[in-house]
């Protein structure tokens, strides 16, 4: 096994203690699925490292075992040249990795400073440990650009300030290694810019700084260098300066991709969708939609921008009957119900709204499900999945499963599989699967490519603009504003449940659309 | 956390918890200075050695059946039925009233209108927590147990003060009409060979049966058992897909209740042949355990209600046969239900263990 570790990776070959991290020949299976294998990576002291790999490529795993959440089955964790093993996160503290999760832990209800020492208290009573953690945190915010209120409540942070905290518990533990997991997936343009000009200051004092993301832009514009990972096994690594965004992306792949949607100019028809002052209100009676109005025509896709947690998901849920709304909403002239009967999702099907929800995992699939009872989920009442008046037609669901697997290239092919045994690219293509392929007048299609590699995103994009072609309305929303720019025939931007007027992809730009998504508009 | 192989996960982990509830219960037999041995032997000869035994064993089996089936309908829902025992009892009582209603002309029609008030009941004592939890959001595990001791005073007051004959002193109603008596295992051709007369295991028992086949049915094959999973796997994504929660559950409450009523028929109709206080005996908690043991499938709980059986029926013989005290039963039953319940994940982590264990040499 040793001597397969070394072939071909030089930089592995001979440790030296430049190195901050170095794992070497790394193996990790779940059951059957050989999550990682043999990998070798070697980080120097003081740089940015990125890593960067389709979905279920095996990123999450490796870091899992940086961190001490997952035990490898074979290799070996040196931490500055020195053999560490890391059976649990305490451990991997002790060695100074820090960790910032993609879903932040935090307790919502404590500040920023109890939520610092949470863990790392100095003994049991808590006022000099307070006391102690303030003055850290008043240098480490005047070192890094790191401000955040140490008394605020972690709750009436914005997303931006929260993930600051995360990184300041991190510092706070001495962390000399830093991981961050997708960590600009919540941030608008600029906090994604602060967020970088804050990780180049932690180099700049000696920090060693690991960027796990799927954002090839992110990478060139942060890293100095990249490993490429492709199913469980690491195909590279390269200094980012080398490298292009093209190569880049093809190493994950494996193949030639195209980074470009390839569309068309629209040819839309007549109005689908007309929403007029849609108002939604959430349990706690707060105020989510404020009143909004707009139309898709046919064949037209209209791309809602924002930064998540501005209405968008609420706006979603209204159209597709999963949340009570008030105004007007008609689809092809005629009225849809927003609150009592009428308003659920099996109406907006019949109706032919199909939904691909933001959320797959919460809403869009049954994890615990098989593919193929997936694949029934929310259409379990069409005729042509029930065998008589008593019992489904559980074969035919099958059979139209492998159909739909093979027409949308999921791996694997196997309908029994469950939901959860899948990749995300594979799970969304399940349900973008089931949801286009019902032929719908209008598609609600919320962050289509979240969690899914490029493979993936290259071919879900271009299923939606084929539908699109095909004359139907398509309301997409996304945090990813190179999506909406590269897909959309028009852009809204969302802000505090209002919209802040209609935009040309053609005619704007991202700085215009990152002012509106931070609630600043010229005109409108 | 390791995943285990299936066919350890199904058959292996049960069977490990089993093994340590028996040595446990062991050592307390010894810790009271019996002869654990001597216990085994009764419990094994008393109810598996004899037809006679086996016509007990299968008795609280099919009770058992029942109550373990009420509780998996409701666990796909993801709703916690705590209330078999009171659904139970009122089934009863619907069985009482519909044997004393009318004079019925035959067993066979007095079983189907027997069924179904024993059914209505169970389901309509189900019906109104499930109302609460779908509507108010009450906590469906509070509201069926409150409902237990609600049903049990209902009982007893309508024993008491209603159904009781005049002259008569216990709590009970009047006997049943002999022709709503059934058949028992030693009254059905074939059968009569190997079981003697006297064993109260009855025809119920292939109700027990064809009630877990419906069930399986229900739960893998119609609409209604799909938008019960997907309900009780996620309520969310079951809003998403327009499958209406208060609908979902009432209807499998509505079951449940339905199917914890019905194990009536088997006590009350098929064996005392008259509604008494507390005639359920415990077997609507008993079928928690068995639901939990059986992994909320149909054919799990066929066995484990089989299982359960065995140690309900042994558990009697340990006090008819020997100076064990009869008590020892409940302590027996209570490890079990220890170790395949609450400490399943024990003996699951354990084995996860040993699997890694073994896996490691092939891995290096």
């Amino acid at each position: 096994m040793a001597d397969q570790a070394n072939t071909g990776r030089q930089e592995t070959a001979a440790p030296t203690p430049a190195y901050a991290i170095e794992l070497k020949g790394i193996s990790k299976a779940f059951g059957p699925v050989q999550a990682n294998k043999d990998i070798n990576i070697a980080v120097p002291r003081g740089t940015i490292h990125g890593i960067i790999g389709e979905n279920g490529a095996g990123k999450s795993t490796l870091m899992s075992i940086l961190y001490g959440f997952y035990k490898a089955d074979s290799g070996a964790i040196l931490i500055n040249g020195q053999l560490t093993p890391i059976p649990d996160s305490q451990s991997a503290i002790r060695a100074g990795i820090g960790m910032v999760f993609q879903h932040f832990k935090l307790v919502q209800n404590f500040t920023v400073l109890e939520n610092v020492i949470l863990g790392a208290e100095d003994g049991p009573m808590l006022n000099s440990s307070l006391a102690k953690a303030r003055k850290v945190l008043a240098g480490l915010s005047r070192d890094y650009e790191l401000d955040v209120d140490p008394d605020a409540l972690i709750e009436d942070l914005s997303v931006g300030h929260q993930q600051r905290v995360e990184i300041l518990k991190a510092l706070y533990r001495q962390a000399e290694i830093l991981i961050l997991d997708e960590p600009t997936g919540v941030l608008t343009p600029d906090e994604a810019d602060h967020l970088f000009r804050i990780l180049k200051g932690l180099k700049d004092q000696g920090k060693t700084i690991i960027l796990i993301t799927h954002k090839l832009r992110e990478i060139m514009e942060a890293t100095d260098n990249v490993s490429v990972m492709r199913r469980g096994t690491m195909v590279g690594t390269v200094k980012t300066a080398e490298s292009s965004p093209e190569s880049l992306a093809e190493l994950m792949v494996g193949r030639k991709v195209l980074l470009e949607v390839e569309k068309k100019p629209a040819t839309p028809g007549a109005v689908v969708l007309q929403v007029e002052n849609l108002k939604v209100r959430d349990e706690h009676g707060v105020e989510r939609l404020k009143g909004i109005s707009f139309d898709i025509r046919a064949g037209e896709i209209l791309g809602i921008a924002g930064v998540a947690g501005n209405g968008q998901s609420e706006l979603l849920a209204a159209l597709g009957g999963m949340m009570r709304a008030s105004g007007k909403v008609t689809l092809k002239g005629a009225d849809l119900p927003l609150s009592g009967k009428g308003a659920d999702g099996q109406s907006r099907r019949s109706a032919g709204i199909a939904h691909v929800p933001e959320d797959r995992h919460h809403y869009g699939l049954i994890l615990d499900f098989t593919a193929w009872e997936n694949v029934a989920f929310g259409y379990h009442n069409d005729p042509k999945y029930q065998k008589n008046a008593l019992f489904m037609d559980n074969a035919a669901l099958r059979a139209d499963t492998e159909a739909k697997m093979a027409t949308f290239d999921v791996r694997p092919p196997i309908p029994t599989l469950a939901a959860k045994s899948f990749s995300g690219g594979n799970q969304q293509k399940i349900v973008v699967a089931r949801e286009i392929e019902r032929n719908p007048d209008l598609l609600l299609i919320g962050q289509p490519t979240r969690g899914v590699d490029i493979g993936a995103i290259e071919f879900i994009h271009k299923e939606i603009v084929a539908l699109r072609d095909q004359g139907k309305a398509i309301l997409l929303v996304s945090v990813e504003l190179d999506e909406i720019m590269s897909l959309s025939d028009r852009i809204a931007v969302m802000f505090d449940g209002r919209l802040m007027g209609m935009r040309n992809p053609e005619t704007t730009n991202e700085r215009e659309l990152g002012l509106l998504m931070a609630g600043m508009s010229g005109e409108s | 956390m390791e995943r285990l192989p299936k066919w350890a996960d199904v058959a292996l982990v049960p069977l490990i918890s089993l093994l340590f509830a028996a040595v446990i219960s062991a050592l307390v037999i010894l810790a009271i200075g019996k002869d654990p041995v001597e216990a085994l032997n009764t419990m094994v000869t008393g109810a598996l050695g004899s037809a006679y035994g086996w016509g007990y064993t299968l008795y609280y089996t099919t009770s058992f059946i029942f109550t373990g089936l009420a509780v998996t309908v409701a666990f796909h829902a993801g709703l916690f039925n705590i209330g078999g025992e009171g659904q139970a009892q009122l089934g009863g009582l619907g069985v009482a009233l519909v044997c004393l209603a009318v004079p019925w002309p035959h067993w066979t029609v007095a079983l189907l209108a027997a069924s179904l008030g024993a059914a209505a009941f169970g389901a309509a004592w189900a019906a109104i927590p499930a109302y609460l939890q779908a509507k108010r959001g009450s906590h469906i595990v509070i509201t069926t147990i409150m409902f237990n001791y609600i049903g049990a005073a209902l009982i007893v007051y309508m024993l008491v003060d209603v159904l009781r004959p005049a002259g008569q002193m216990d709590p009970a109603t009047a006997n049943f009409p002999k022709e709503t008596e059934l058949p028992t295992l030693n009254h059905i051709p074939g059968l009569n060979l190997i079981f003697e007369k006297g064993v109260p295991a009855n025809v119920t028992l292939f109700i027990a049966l064809a009630a877990a086949v419906a069930v399986w049915a229900l739960l893998w094959h119609t609409r209604l058992g799909y938008q019960i999973r997907a309900f009780g796997k996620s309520e969310p994504a079951a809003r998403y897909a327009g499958i209406n929660p208060f609908r979902i559950i009432m209807i499998s409450m509505l079951i449940s209740g339905a199917l914890s009523g019905l194990m009536s028929i088997n006590n009350v109709m098929g064996e005392a042949g008259r509604l008494v206080q507390n005639s359920s005996e415990g077997a609507g908690f008993i079928g928690i355990a068995v639901a939990l043991m059986g992994r909320n499938h149909p054919i799990g709980v066929v066995l484990a209600a089989v299982l359960f059986g065995f140690l309900y029926q042994g558990g009697a013989e340990l006090g008819l046969w020997t100076s064990i005290p009869i008590e020892l039963r409940t302590v027996v039953q209570g490890l079990v239900i220890l170790f395949t319940g609450a400490l399943d994940q024990m003996v699951r982590m354990l084995l996860a263990w040993v699997f890694n264990f073994r896996a490691q040499p092939r891995a290096a």
